[in-house]
């Protein structure tokens, strides 16, 4: 193993002081062999700088005709150019003949030109990016050269439809530069096969890791007052993270929801009497305020941020003291990552508080720090990879240039993500791209993709490819409306759902990029709403997946629970709350499934200890309601948490082992799943994400006359015509995955079988009063749930305002939305 | 289960599929059927599903064998375009064939299908009146006694669970506006103002469900 830098590195580390790292050598040392890299590195390791240093060391000596030799991929646009930056400094004071430039969406026209007809050394860009570049007929030539690939952040990518995209990417890669290596840069994580295969790419390998010297030192700070039964936001323990704050140079507060960031925001500033800099990111916030936050971060000119993961990637700002966790953690690989946020040096521990905001949560951080101590890591291994990107990669690669469809397989296959496609799949893919993959075939004329007489399959005209380029991407968004302060030159806050801007009146309050608004009214895609308000106000939720408590943290929850012996450590009310539970009823086993039967104000209630996350306790609840109605128990409604699910009926139920009988996964199922929301949800996305409705169109600017469907009527239509469609499939594949987490409701239902413990009980047991604090926030629905919804706010308004009155219902009453 | 909604002097049905019914004169009237957008959209790119005219002929089959009218009047946009009725597929062209024989079968012109369709059969006319009632595509400023769709009326309703959003009639004493009845039709907010301005004194809606309607002032 080579010991040393050559030359102007050498020089260039002594005049810092450093000296490189053994890691730095190894990935040197890969290099000069030619091997594929995967780097598992803690954050603050230089993993960075190791990635690029074989590629530097091989461009320091000035080639004859520059080509492009390094691609670097990372998951934000923000980080392609900090580390553009941070590159730049090195190589200008070592005097390298290197030409680093970025490439993402904010890239102007006027560069990209320049940058295929001369590119430079290094191009720093994004996985969408990419696959634009990819998708244009010199893309052939402009990769030919290419010596490295770099993907950093790999963790976070695999596992996402990005990820899936990438890996398509880098499958292409390996065709148009067979000799260029691969480099991945990740985080510790759990499960470092599919990554080494990510990066492998249909190749080997090898690993390279670095070991965590200094384990986090993590401590769980409680609420002053009482541990509160319910709740999420935490914001009781809002003085104590304020005094925190104080005590330290600079802390990261993260939470779990963009809500929540906005909360517990407000709450610190009533408390900030001393007015010290803190500030506010997450993700909905406009692009520029936050480049503001991390830009103040960096220079050290706050003490504290309130952030979401908006902030779990990106680089290492330095100077962080601590980190503050306020909520569940949900996860140790999570937690590990937003620890490792602060003292970005490898040598010494990283400080952590975790902040719980209700009882539960107690639990669920103390088996977080033991999970952390355990080095116990977790997190699910990512699956195989969506059709839907499948079919955009297709297009996009006939953009390019004319393929055949045993060669496009092949390649596709050495994505690791679609190692076990099938060609089924793949030729359905195909064919849905080519023209809509339909039984009832009625669009030659309109096909995308044309098979010329050698089977090569070639894109059908330039428009197509056109449209395709311009409808890149896997991340869709939710109908979004920009949030603006009125007024001439009003600045840009950020993005709300449409669905919450619907919800609002003139004049309402509400609560967002850390101000208290007053919403004024919509203009097209604007809210436009003034500073100020009074009255309690709302704050904006956001769809889409939020993410449950893992599986391994949820096992340590159990474990713990059910022994006595290791309760020394939780705090006293936390204790007294699992011993009355013991004593009342009885706690629930590490395996087996516990299930509470009382009565209470005229209803029976039953809760289920799943400790299964929320996803899997929401379709649990759905398909429990539907044979409960067969079962003649007369379900009224269920809620879900990470820890339990209780429903609620009018009869006792008493068939408790049938209720949770294996085939609850059957038809019932298929049938409830359908017609969910959740499934429409999933559709739309499948339906950007694949071309078969368009983000963006030409000329759509312009004219507004383009013809769109909505993917529900879309769904309802395909639905009945052809179930098996390729695009229902994809779309089943996803609901599977991830808003169902129907993994982990059939392993509860496997632990369960013949292990179910009933406790009939005349009142509500201490473990089960948070779930019932909870009831009312369920919101999945299904079309008929809707009507009924409908039919009681007609009764409502009927009765609040006499059958015959047409005036408009007062405030509060139910309404319609948008009335202002 | 229809909605009884008196108006002009006539006793009109709101139907929960989204077609109004007047009894007394055996007519039928549905808006907006938009036949063959789904090949519309494949020419401009968008390879959706093939069966949107197939889903709405048969909703309507549906409503011609409950109903059994004598007239059907369609409020115009009946197809997507002009050229929409040479790209139905043979069945869905036989299909319409039949209903256009037995009935007597009124196109009302549309933005999208001024010329009359070709080859389906009807009448083409560009409104129809019959008593004292006027059936157009887009309502006029000030009319009366007027039955109309063009704007696919949809209204949002706040419940106990989060936000419904449906497709719905909004009518007034003077004016109805039908929902769009083709699988593929969008829909516009009643709030908005292309919708509002011809209700100055507000109105109700009757937004869709599997068996009903559900009925709010506005």
């Amino acid at each position: 193993m080579p010991g040393t830098l050559p030359e102007p590195f050498a020089i260039w580390f002594a005049a810092r002081g450093w000296a490189a790292r053994p890691h730095q050598l190894a990935m040197l040392a890969a290099a000069e062999a030619g091997e594929n890299v995967l780097l598992i590195a803690p954050t603050g390791g230089g993993k960075t700088l190791a990635g690029f240093l074989p590629s530097l060391v091989a461009l320091a000596t000035p080639r004859e005709k520059p080509r492009l030799h390094t691609l670097y991929v990372s998951p934000l646009k923000a980080l392609a150019t900090d580390i553009a930056r941070n590159l730049t400094a090195p190589v200008t004071q070592m005097g390298l003949p290197i030409r680093i430039e970025t490439r993402t969406g904010d890239t102007p026209a006027d560069r990209r030109k320049r940058q295929r007809e001369n590119p430079p050394d290094m191009l720093l860009t994004t996985p969408e990016s990419l696959a634009l570049l990819l998708s244009l007929e010199d893309a052939p030539a402009m990769f030919a050269a290419l010596a490295c690939v770099i993907v950093d952040e790999v963790h976070a990518l695999a596992g996402t439809k990005r990820g899936d995209q990438l890996a398509l990417c880098l499958a292409r890669l390996a065709t148009l530069a067979p000799a260029a290596r691969r480099v991945g840069l990740s985080a510790t994580i759990a499960h470092r096969a599919p990554l080494l295969a990510y990066i492998a790419c249909g190749a080997a390998a090898r690993l390279i890791e670095v070991a965590e010297s200094a384990p986090p030192q993590i401590s769980m700070m409680l609420p002053e007052q009482k541990i509160a039964w319910s709740g999420r936001m935490g914001l009781a323990s809002a003085s104590a993270v304020m005094k925190r704050i104080r005590a330290a140079g600079m802390t990261i507060v993260f939470v779990n929801t963009r809500a929540q960031a906005e909360l517990l925001f407000q709450e610190l500033w009533r408390l900030n009497e001393e007015t010290l800099p803190i500030a506010l990111h997450h993700g909905s916030l406009d692009i520029a305020q936050r480049r503001r936050v991390e830009a103040a971060m960096a220079e050290g000119a706050l003490r504290a941020v309130v952030a979401t993961s908006s902030l779990d990637l990106g680089i290492d700002w330095g100077g962080v003291d601590q980190v503050i966790q306020v909520g569940a953690p949900k996860g140790t690989a999570r937690l590990l990552q937003r620890v490792g946020r602060a003292n970005h040096r490898m040598d010494e521990p990283s400080l952590a508080v975790l902040v719980p905001a209700n009882r539960f949560e107690v639990l669920e951080c103390e088996a977080a720090i033991s999970g952390v101590a355990a080095r116990e890591l977790d997190g699910d291994a990512p699956g195989p990879g969506g059709l839907d990107v499948l079919a955009q990669h297709l297009l996009l690669m006939a953009s390019c240039r004319p393929y055949l469809p045993d060669d496009m397989f092949d390649e596709v296959r050495r994505a690791a993500p679609y190692a076990a496609l099938s060609r089924q799949d793949f030729d359905d893919a195909l064919r849905f791209v080519e023209d809509g993959g339909y039984a009832l075939s009625h669009y030659e004329r309109w096909r995308k993709l044309f098979r010329d007489s050698q089977g090569m399959i070639h894109v059908a005209n330039a428009r197509v490819a056109r449209q395709a380029r311009m409808n890149i991407g896997t991340i869709v968004e939710m109908p979004l409306l920009k949030v603006r302060i009125a007024g001439r030159g009003g600045m840009a806050l950020g993005e709300v759902e449409e669905s919450f801007a619907n919800g609002l009146r003139e004049g309402d309050t509400f609560m967002f990029a850390g101000r208290l608004l007053v919403f004024l009214r919509i203009r097209e895609i604007t809210l436009e709403c003034a500073e100020g308000g009074t009255g309690t106000p709302a704050v904006p939720a956001y769809g889409g997946t939020r993410m449950s408590l893992t599986t391994n943290l949820a096992a340590r929850v159990r474990a713990m629970l059910h022994d006595p012996a290791r309760w020394k450590t939780l705090p006293d009310q936390v204790r007294e709350w699992l011993a009355m539970q013991a004593e009342r009823s009885e706690l629930p086993a590490p395996d087996g499934l516990l299930v509470e039967i009382f009565p209470r104000e005229q209803k029976w209630y039953l809760v289920a200890y799943g400790f299964e996350g929320r996803n899997a306790h929401q379709t649990l609840g759905m398909l429990l309601t539907r044979r409960m109605e067969r079962f003649g128990y007369a379900p009224l409604g269920f809620v879900a948490t990470e820890y339990v699910i209780g429903v609620w009926s009018a009869n006792e139920p008493l068939d408790i082992d049938g209720l949770f009988n294996h085939d609850l996964l059957g038809e019932d199922l298929e049938l409830w799943m359908a017609e969910t929301s959740m499934l429409r949800r999933t559709f739309r996305n499948v339906a950007v994400i694949s071309g078969l409705v368009e983000r963006h169109h030409p000329g759509a600017e312009k004219n507004r006359r383009q013809v769109t469907v909505n993917t529900d009527l879309i769904y309802n239509v395909l639905r009945k015509h052809q179930p098996d469609h390729v695009l229902l499939r994809a779309t089943w594949a996803d609901a599977r995955g991830g808003l169902t987490d129907l993994g982990r409701l059939n392993q509860m239902l496997d632990r369960a079988h013949g292990r179910i413990r009933v406790q009939r009980l005349d009142r509500v047991s201490p473990l089960a009063v948070p779930v019932l604090l909870d009831i009312g926030r369920e919101s999945v629905r299904t079309p008929a749930d809707e009507d009924s919804l409908l039919l009681e706010t007609e009764e409502l308004v009927a009765e609040a305002l006499g059958t015959v009155a047409m005036a408009p219902p007062k405030r509060r009453a139910p309404r319609l939305a948008g009335a202002r | 289960m229809t909605a009884v909604f008196h108006f002009g002097g006539e006793m009109l049905q709101l139907d929960p599929a989204g077609a109004l019914v007047w009894p007394a004169a055996r007519v039928l009237v549905v808006a907006d059927l938009h036949l063959e957008k789904g090949s519309a959209a494949a020419r401009g790119g968008q390879l959706v599903p093939p069966w949107d005219s197939r889903v709405t002929l048969e909703r309507l089959t549906l409503l011609l064998r409950r109903y059994a009218p004598r007239t059907v009047v369609a409020l115009g946009d009946s197809f997507h375009d002009d050229k929409g009725a040479s790209r139905l597929s043979p069945t869905d062209a036989a299909t319409l064939h039949r209903m256009t024989s037995a009935v007597d079968f009124i196109w009302v012109k549309g933005n999208h299908d001024p010329g009359p369709p070709q080859g389906v059969g009807g009448t083409a006319v560009a409104e129809w009146i019959s008593a004292r009632l006027c059936f157009r595509h887009q309502a006029a400023t000030g009319a009366t006694g007027e039955i109309s769709g063009h704007f696919h009326p949809k209204a949002r309703v706040v419940t106990r669970a989060g936000e419904v959003v449906r497709p719905c009639f909004m009518a007034d004493g003077r004016k109805i506006m039908l929902p769009a009845f083709g699988a593929y039709t969008g829909g516009l907010d009643v709030r908005a103002a292309a919708i509002a301005s011809h209700f100055p004194r507000g109105g109700r809606v009757f937004l869709l469900g599997a068996q009903r309607l559900f009925s709010f002032p506005v």
